[in-house]
């Protein structure tokens, strides 16, 4: 089933064409890693599920976005619930300047939630779901900033999942992190999609390769290619895609 | 376990079911050519589509693996071993369907004195115990069971010397089996290739744990 449907999108930023006829499909409970050169529109693309790029001055859309079967730019949208249900993690972990508690149960207090014992296990819920719970159940009034900077991002996906979204979007969550940090973030995304859709922008092909089910390219806004990951890292059909991941350009 | 652990665990059970498939294979040749059955023969033939099926599958399986997750160390050596003990396989599968073919183009039994003489029996046991020991070794990540290979190999070498000596003494007692000695000849050669192509099976074992390349006369310790 397809979770999120895009026909024919155009994104304009100004005069600028950042996202020319992109038409895609993205299926429920996988990963779809979007990848190309810096510039091509992926993270633009990315932004377009949560209505993020809303918030930038002079930008147009056409054509239709639709997740879970509904035009999220319908008159009438309620934004705050659509990003209730496709929330996001960026590139630097941005915990708010709170408690690794209040971190997660933000979303739910800024959604009237009051009950303290449903916070509590949602909290807890979210934090094991995001694998951190083990590292800071004994520490959950210290502060945020305290945590190492792969522990701060797992800390966001936690914050992400205690709203309990069905999507979602990843902008290089694990560029900013070393090595192990980067291996637990991959091996989380490899759970999670059991569970909700992910999207996830990466410039590291090899991660791509390792999370993801599904692999689109982006080249200079447009949308190239969109195939099994497998197959695009072993048998793409189109030149430019094969260049890319072999390293010939960007 | 890591999403590339349980590829690589997911591909080494596709090589020991290969490798159980083929060593059936070899099995079925001692009862095609001992009780002359051409029904045994014609499973061997029809089941060899499906040792071509799996070569390919995991063929696929193993390029996959290199492309989406760049193994490296053990995992590597792995995959590479795994590249090339699919192709052995393959192979052993190959010459047990030749020696079936013997069996239904032949249109009577071997004589058991022939059997014996060509030691057919003695052959056919070497090569399963070698079989054994590379499902073993495989399994179980197990180079001592993997060098076990290398000496079983050997006597396979030494009757597959004798056996010319053997034929020309045969043609000259008696020319009217001639084509039963050269058939017997082309079915001994067929198992000491499969000694060969099981020990190659070990030496990629070895080369997977060990990270010691035992190719072109290496010292096997």
């Amino acid at each position: 089933m397809n979770k999120i449907e895009t026909r024919n999108v155009n994104l304009y930023y100004g005069d600028f064409h950042a996202l020319k006829g992109i038409t895609m499909s993205i299926q429920e409970n996988s990963v779809t890693a979007l990848i190309g050169p810096s510039g091509c529109g992926k993270s633009t693309y990315l932004r377009c599920f949560n209505r993020m790029n809303d918030l930038i001055q002079k930008v147009k859309i056409e054509g239709d976005i639709l997740v879970e079967g509904k035009d999220i730019y319908e008159r009438g949208v309620d934004v705050d619930e659509l990003r209730k249900k496709v929330g996001m993690v960026f590139q630097k972990p941005n915990p708010f300047p709170k408690s690794i508690f209040e971190n997660v149960a933000y979303g739910l207090r800024v959604n009237g939630v009051k009950n303290k014992a449903f916070i509590e296990e949602r909290v807890e819920r979210s934090l094991q779901q995001a694998a951190l719970w083990e590292e800071v159940k004994d520490k959950l009034k210290k502060s945020a900033f305290a945590l190492s900077g792969g522990q701060q991002q797992r800390l966001c996906i936690a914050r992400a999942l205690a709203i309990e979204p069905t999507v979602l979007l990843m902008d290089e969550p694990a560029s900013a992190l070393d090595p192990l940090s980067t291996a637990k973030i991959e091996e989380l995304i490899y759970e999670l999609k059991n569970k909700y859709t992910i999207i996830i922008v990466t410039h590291n092909m090899q991660q791509a390769g390792r999370v993801s089910d599904h692999t689109a390219f982006f080249y200079m806004g447009e949308l190239i290619e969109v195939d099994e990951t497998k197959v695009i890292f072993t048998n793409p059909k189109n030149v430019r895609t094969q260049n890319y991941i072999t390293g010939r350009f960007g | 376990m890591t999403h590339l652990d349980s590829e690589l665990k997911f591909l080494k059970e596709e090589l020991v079911a290969m490798h159980r498939l083929v060593y059936s294979q070899v099995s079925k040749c001692k009862e095609a050519l001992f009780r002359f059955d051409n029904d045994i023969s014609k499973e061997i033939l029809v089941t060899e589509k499906r040792v071509n099926a799996l070569e390919l599958k995991i063929d696929r399986d193993c390029e996959n693996i290199l492309a989406l997750f760049n193994p490296v160390a053990i995992d590597l050596r792995f995959v590479l071993a795994a590249l090339k003990i699919n192709s052995n396989l393959e192979r052993i599968g190959d010459n047990a369907e030749g020696i079936a073919r013997y069996v239904l183009d032949v249109k009577q039994p071997f004589p058991a004195e022939l059997l014996e003489r060509y030691h057919i029996k003695e052959m056919i046991d070497t090569c399963l115990s070698m079989l054994e020991d590379a499902i073993t070794a495989l399994e179980n990540e197990d180079t001592a069971a993997a060098r076990k290979i290398f000496l079983k190999d050997d006597a396979l070498d030494q009757i597959n010397r004798s056996v010319t000596a053997t034929t020309i003494k045969l043609v000259e007692e008696r020319n009217n089996m001639t084509l039963h000695f050269i058939n017997l000849l082309s079915i001994v050669r067929k198992f000491e290739r499969i000694g060969d192509q099981t020990k190659n099976i070990s030496e990629e074992i070895i080369f997977y744990i060990e990270a010691k390349v035992l190719r072109h006369g290496q010292n096997i310790n």
